[in-house]
């Protein structure tokens, strides 16, 4: 009867499924071993985030404590250790990784951690000379810097602020990536448009005292502020 | 060496053609083979100024085409033996002018003359971009009025940036002319000054043309301005300027307004 009761079951159905785990094999000093793994940690840090990671014990010969404090030690370097192997059973709690069995060595790419290859980005743009009607400088990734006028008909847009060693003329939108706190730099501003993060002001709008001299503009709440620099 | 050289200015009217005959007329009178070369492929003005016009046969489009040669285009002026002329087009439009055709008739321009003087369409569009493509030099010609600076602005940008030399790396050499200088408005404070119009082009001054009748009587007979009367005012500014152009170091001198007589005597007030 109560086998027929029972509503009919598939069998759960497994995978098998294999991962390349970088294995870890700590020597005695076990302190000195660990120094080398926080150098290596210091050239890349998150090496081994996300990363399976194996600790292969057959060379030292730990107690049931040690381990465990082993593992502690390198959780907190943000290493989580997947599985143990060439220990025995018994010195293996069920708070610590489950005993591993039967791995192949294969070809990891290089354990060395990887040269940074690419230089950080510049965060400003320096221009030499005059930005000309027409011309448009776009760079969302920081500073632009202008040793020269800007002119009429021409535009500056930036992430972070603006600097004009010369008359602003023409269009200067700073902040565009949503910085408030970019500003706009000039030495005399007779400019078409001043925005920051998306706040502007016409050439009307930019009180005609304070042309002719060098002149800060910034943003305070959602009010554009264009003030003279001393 | 072989110049090239182009006059451009952006805006329309403000005396690119007159300025290239007067400067091409200038330099073949002291001794240096010139051609100048319409550009303004569908409105040619350039045979006029130089009244040329009833002795053009083929032009600039029939020698990219094949149909003649160069030496059955180039017009040699009457007055002048060392000043030639190469027309455009009147019947075609600037869709006519390709890179590869502009670029093989300067190459062999190159080889015949000292100074190839390239008169720009206004505009930023295929003929003038086509016209400032192989600049050695240019001659930006503005008026001292806030739209012609603004297109003279907008087009020094393309000569830095859209020149064959700008391209590799070097600098197309600019000039600035500023044309039609209206004494009696300057005067008044009705025009851009000198000073304002330098200080927002950054470009160095090759010469400063007063406004005058002269230039249309002379465009009117189809003789450059300094052939017609040389000692006219306009004349001897361009005259100037050609001298400044060949490497020469002339003063700079800004037209002023020609005082009466009552001014002149008492022009001055005593401290």
């Amino acid at each position: 009867m109560d086998a027929m009761a029972r509503p009919k079951r598939k069998p759960v159905r497994m995978r098998g499924r294999s991962y390349v785990a970088y294995v870890f094999c700590p020597a005695v000093p076990i302190l000195g071993w660990l120094e080398e793994i926080d150098s290596t940690l210091r050239q890349s840090p998150g090496f081994f985030v996300g990363k399976p990671v194996v600790l292969d014990l057959s060379a030292v010969d730990l107690s049931c404590n040690a381990i465990a404090q082993l593992v502690v030690s390198l959780e907190q370097r943000n290493i989580r250790i997947l599985g143990i192997e060439g220990v025995d059973a018994a010195r293996l709690t069920s708070s610590l990784p489950p005993l591993l069995t039967g791995g192949r060595n294969c070809m990891v790419p290089s354990s060395e951690p990887k040269k940074r290859e690419t230089k950080p980005k510049p965060a400003s743009l320096l221009l030499d000379g005059q930005v000309r009607s027409g011309q448009s400088i776009v760079f969302p990734d920081g500073d632009v810097t202008v040793v020269g006028s800007v002119s009429s008909g021409a535009e500056i847009v930036a992430g972070g602020s603006i600097h004009i060693y010369g008359t602003l003329r023409g269009r200067a939108m700073a902040g565009v990536n949503g910085n408030p706190a970019a500003r706009i730099y000039c030495q005399k501003i007779e400019a078409e448009l001043l925005a920051i993060d998306g706040y502007y002001r016409t050439a009307e709008e930019i009180d005609a005292r304070l042309c002719d001299r060098p002149t800060q503009v910034w943003l305070e709440g959602d009010i554009v502020h264009i003030t003279p620099l001393n | 060496m072989a110049k090239v050289l182009v006059v451009t200015s952006g805006k329309g009217g403000v005396g690119k053609t007159t300025s290239t005959a007067a400067l091409g007329a200038t330099l073949a009178q002291r001794g240096e083979k010139v051609v100048v070369v319409d550009f303004d492929v569908g409105l040619r003005n350039l045979d006029l100024i130089l009244g040329a016009e009833r002795r053009v046969v083929f032009d600039f489009i029939n020698v990219v085409q094949g149909v003649a040669n160069l030496s059955q285009a180039l017009i040699r002026d009457k007055r002048l033996e060392h000043l030639w002329l190469l027309p455009a087009s009147q019947t075609r439009d600037k869709d006519a002018l390709t890179e590869e055709g502009v670029s093989m008739i300067i190459a062999e321009l190159r080889t015949k003359f000292d100074w190839i003087i390239c008169d720009s369409p206004a505009g930023i569009e295929r003929g003038a971009t086509l016209a400032m493509r192989f600049a050695d030099e240019a001659v930006i010609v503005t008026n001292p009025e806030v739209s012609s600076v603004r297109d003279s602005d907008r087009i020094i940008g393309m000569l830095d940036s859209k020149t064959v030399k700008a391209e590799q790396g070097e600098q197309v050499r600019k000039h600035l002319l500023i044309t039609r200088f209206d004494t009696a408005r300057a005067a008044r404070g009705e025009m851009l000054s000198i000073d304002d119009v330098l200080e927002i082009l950054a470009t160095p001054l090759l010469g400063i043309i007063p406004e005058s009748q002269d230039v249309l009587r002379a465009s009117n007979v189809g003789s450059p301005v300094t052939l017609n009367d040389a000692s006219s005012a306009p004349a001897r500014a361009y005259i100037d300027a050609t001298r400044r152009l060949m490497g020469e170091t002339v003063p700079m001198i800004v037209p002023v307004a020609r005082k009466g007589l009552m001014n002149r005597l008492l022009g001055r007030r005593a401290a």
